[in-house]
């Protein structure tokens, strides 16, 4: 009796795992990076998902930034890539990316949802690919703590970066603070300022052109800030090549008087810094030619090689949904990337007046981006420039070049990957 | 009757017969297999065929990749299948070759290549000689007898044992700003070195990290090298009073000799291939003080947007000759030293 009940106790669960496993006919692997813990708010609606559609499993392989930026790449290019991938790398990618369009059930929501961010995904095409998981713009925090104990304005709307410098410095030197400012090590993030000095990043006919005087502007006054201390070199000049350095660390210590970074740094410093100090994001600092920072942002797409392209199309479908991408955008603290929801449609899950401040703050900055960012966001050879200039302009810093053989060298660098890409 | 000292003995051989059942089972298992192999081979075949595995092993992980990667250095663009990719002849090497004065890497088409390139040779000459040193002196102490000397020789070896990363992390961790070292020297009224900032410094940090990581394996190699001299030639020695300088230059050195040789050989294509510690510990910086070869092999075939791996294959088939050069170095040393 006893053989018989374990027996049937046996056939039971392998009954049930056969019907699980029978259910679960189709796995899709979506590569996820994290700024915070972005994933596990994925991960609660993708349970949604699955239990409205238990024929399709999605695992989600949280893996290092790195591995997205240099991993991603080769797996695509092997085409033993996942079925969705979180990039940044929006239109260097692109030729890996599926067309959504004939497995969504209305693409026309699609394109009146995320108009302009397709675009930055298929430079080249109407593709529908994917969707941006945040928008994000780039910009400063200052700790508005220490300027009011050291007694120093806070420069205001329209400032320039030498005024937001000389009032670092006063602060850092009044509070005896170790740095000054400390900006991302990131073409990217130079890239915004450039403009704002004039940098045109393009020629006439349309080709990159990293460097003219509104580059060499932004350049000197990085060189110089790196020489007098404003900048330690410590962050810039650690490294070498295009490594990203971030300074968020350092700011969110108490370290630092002024950190240029971005949007996406809200949700960590809410939770990091809370109320240790108030942290304030202030609009993007003013050159000759404007007052821009750069867009930018994280978008979660498909991939062509995948084998389960109805099953990819239901899942973005249902992500992309309204209500969930506010869930989404709203428990992380990020800028929606939904034409509709950026214009006041998520309830951001703060209370902490730091962050909604921030959150207000880059949101207002989005219509001051300079044309010129948007296009250089949008160019998919991008990151060629970006890395060129962070590269050399570093070893300008760190004295291995001047800053006139590193603007040679940039512009070497930008037309050998072009070239490189273009063979072919 | 069985004594009872001799019992032990007899549950002992049991115990070994019954473990060793399962392997003559095996054995019985294969000399049918092996025997036919055998016929068919000859006594003469037999040693390749229990090398095959091994081969195999090697031929599709060393050889096999070698012939791909030269063949990748003979093509462009980003493509990743070799059918896919654009054959452009020696454009790969002329573009890596083209300088104006070799002395002076920012003449240099390819700068960074060649800047790394000086930088490993600064780094092998200054690590090889300096470990060499260090672990023919750590295993002359702890060849003597002199007290917690087991204790010793685990703390010299301790660090082989540790992953690459971890070394660097705990180093860099001593070393940052806000280090302990850092931490230290203010403590003593100093004022906080940012030893990360300055090219001297983040060379010699590059140098002493690999040393105290490998030092460990090589002084392991000098003790048995040490060892192995017999101990009568010592006792001679102290018989007719000769001094201890002359014992170390005229008996210890010349019998230390072949280790001492494996040790330079193997400690030269290490410091050739450095790059995970280094990596890990200074990022290259600054700028490129500390970025070698292999770092920038691995920046050209994979950081950068445009993978441009036809350059990188062609970097490593040029660090490739340089291994070759100094194994053949080495062939050609032992090879005079064997003659006479």
């Amino acid at each position: 009796m006893l053989n018989f009940k374990r027996l049937l106790a046996t056939t039971s669960v392998l009954a049930t795992l056969g019907a699980t496993s029978a259910l679960a006919e189709t796995e899709l692997r979506m590569m996820w990076y994290n700024d915070g813990s972005e994933s596990e708010v994925m991960q609660s609606i993708i349970d949604r998902f699955e239990a409205k559609n238990p024929d399709i499993s999605v695992v989600i392989d949280v893996v290092p930034y790195k591995s997205i930026m240099e991993s991603l790449p080769i797996q695509l290019a092997a085409g033993a890539g996942p079925d969705l991938a979180r990039v940044t790398d929006l239109g260097g990618l692109s030729k890996y990316y599926m067309d959504l369009t004939p497995h969504i059930s209305d693409s026309a929501y699609w394109e009146a949802s995320f108009g302009p961010f397709l675009d930055w995904l298929a430079p080249d095409s109407d593709r529908i690919s994917g969707f941006m998981t945040q928008l994000t713009v780039t910009g400063p925090y200052v700790n508005k703590t220490f300027f009011e104990q050291a007694g120093v304005a806070m420069p205001g709307d329209g400032a320039t970066w030498d005024e937001w410098a000389a009032a670092a410095n006063d602060v850092a030197d009044k509070l005896d603070i170790p740095i000054p400012m400390a900006w991302d090590r990131s073409g990217h993030r130079v890239s915004g300022p450039a403009i704002a000095m004039g940098a045109k990043m393009f020629n006439a006919d349309g080709e990159p052109a990293l460097v003219d005087d509104g580059l060499k502007e932004m350049a000197q006054r990085l060189y110089d800030w790196h020489q007098d201390g404003t900048m330690t070199k410590e962050l810039w000049g650690s490294v070498s090549g295009s490594s990203y350095l971030g300074a968020n660390e350092d700011f969110a210590n108490g370290q630092v008087v002024m950190y240029m970074s971005g949007s996406w740094q809200i949700g960590q410093f809410s939770g990091t810094i809370g109320d240790a100090f108030d942290w304030w994001a202030v609009p993007a600092p003013c050159g000759a030619a404007a007052c821009t920072g750069m867009p930018g942002g994280a978008a979660l797409v498909a991939m062509k090689d995948t084998k389960h392209p109805e099953e990819v199309g239901k899942l973005m479908d249902f992500l992309a949904q309204e209500e969930n991408l506010a869930e989404f955008y709203g428990k992380n603290l990020f800028i929606p990337g939904h034409l509709k929801l950026a214009t006041g449609g998520v309830d951001f899950a703060t209370d902490d007046a730091r962050a909604k401040h921030a959150l207000s703050t880059f949101a207002g900055a989005v219509p001051k981006i300079s044309p010129t960012a948007f296009d250089l966001q949008g160019y998919p050879n991008n990151r060629i420039m970006f890395n060129a200039l962070i590269s050399r302009l570093n070893e300008a810093i760190v004295g291995e070049l001047t800053l006139e053989q590193a603007y040679v060298r940039m512009e070497e660098d930008v037309a050998k990957q072009l070239a490189a890409k273009a063979v072919d | 009757m069985i004594k009872n000292t001799d019992q032990p003995a007899a549950v002992k051989n049991t115990a070994v017969s019954i473990a060793g059942w399962p392997i003559q089972q095996v054995f019985r298992l294969l000399e049918y297999p092996f025997s036919k192999i055998q016929r068919g081979v000859g006594i003469q075949g037999m040693p390749w065929i229990f090398l095959l595995p091994n081969l195999i092993f090697f031929g599709i992980f060393v050889i096999i990749p070698l012939f791909i990667n030269f063949a990748f250095s003979f093509t462009g663009g980003t493509e990743l299948f070799l059918s896919n990719r654009v054959y452009t002849g020696t454009e790969q090497y002329r573009f890596l070759l083209d300088c104006k004065t070799f002395g002076d890497p920012i003449t240099c088409r390819e700068d960074r290549f060649w800047k790394g390139l000086y930088n490993t040779f600064i780094f092998v000459f200054f690590q090889v000689s300096f470990l060499v040193l260090f672990s023919l002196i750590t295993a002359l102490i702890l060849n003597r007898e002199i007290r917690g000397r087991g204790f010793f020789r685990a703390v010299f070896f301790f660090p082989v044992l540790l992953s690459p990363v971890v070394v660097a992390l705990i180093w860099k961790w001593i070393l940052l700003r806000d280090g302990i070292l850092n931490a230290f020297l203010v403590s003593i009224g100093m004022d906080k070195i940012l030893f990360f900032v300055s090219p001297e410094w983040a060379m010699f940090w590059a140098v002493f990290v690999s040393i105290w990581a490998h030092m460990g394996f090589y002084t392991l190699i000098l003790l048995a090298g040490l060892q192995a001299i017999q101990p009568d030639l010592y006792e001679a020695a102290e018989m007719d009073g000769t001094s201890k300088e002359r014992v170390f230059w005229r008996i210890t050195l010349p019998l230390l000799w072949p280790n001492l040789l494996v040790v330079v050989v193997l400690a030269l294509i290490k410091g050739v291939q450095v790059f995970d510690e280094v990596f890990v510990l200074t990022g290259g910086g600054p700028g490129t003080a500390t970025q070698f070869i292999v770092q920038y092999i691995y920046n050209t075939g994979f950081t950068e947007q445009v993978q441009n791996f036809g350059l990188a294959s062609a970097a490593s088939i040029v660090l490739g000759v340089i291994l070759f050069v100094l194994t053949m170095l080495q062939l050609a040393v032992t090879r005079a030293r064997d003659n006479g």
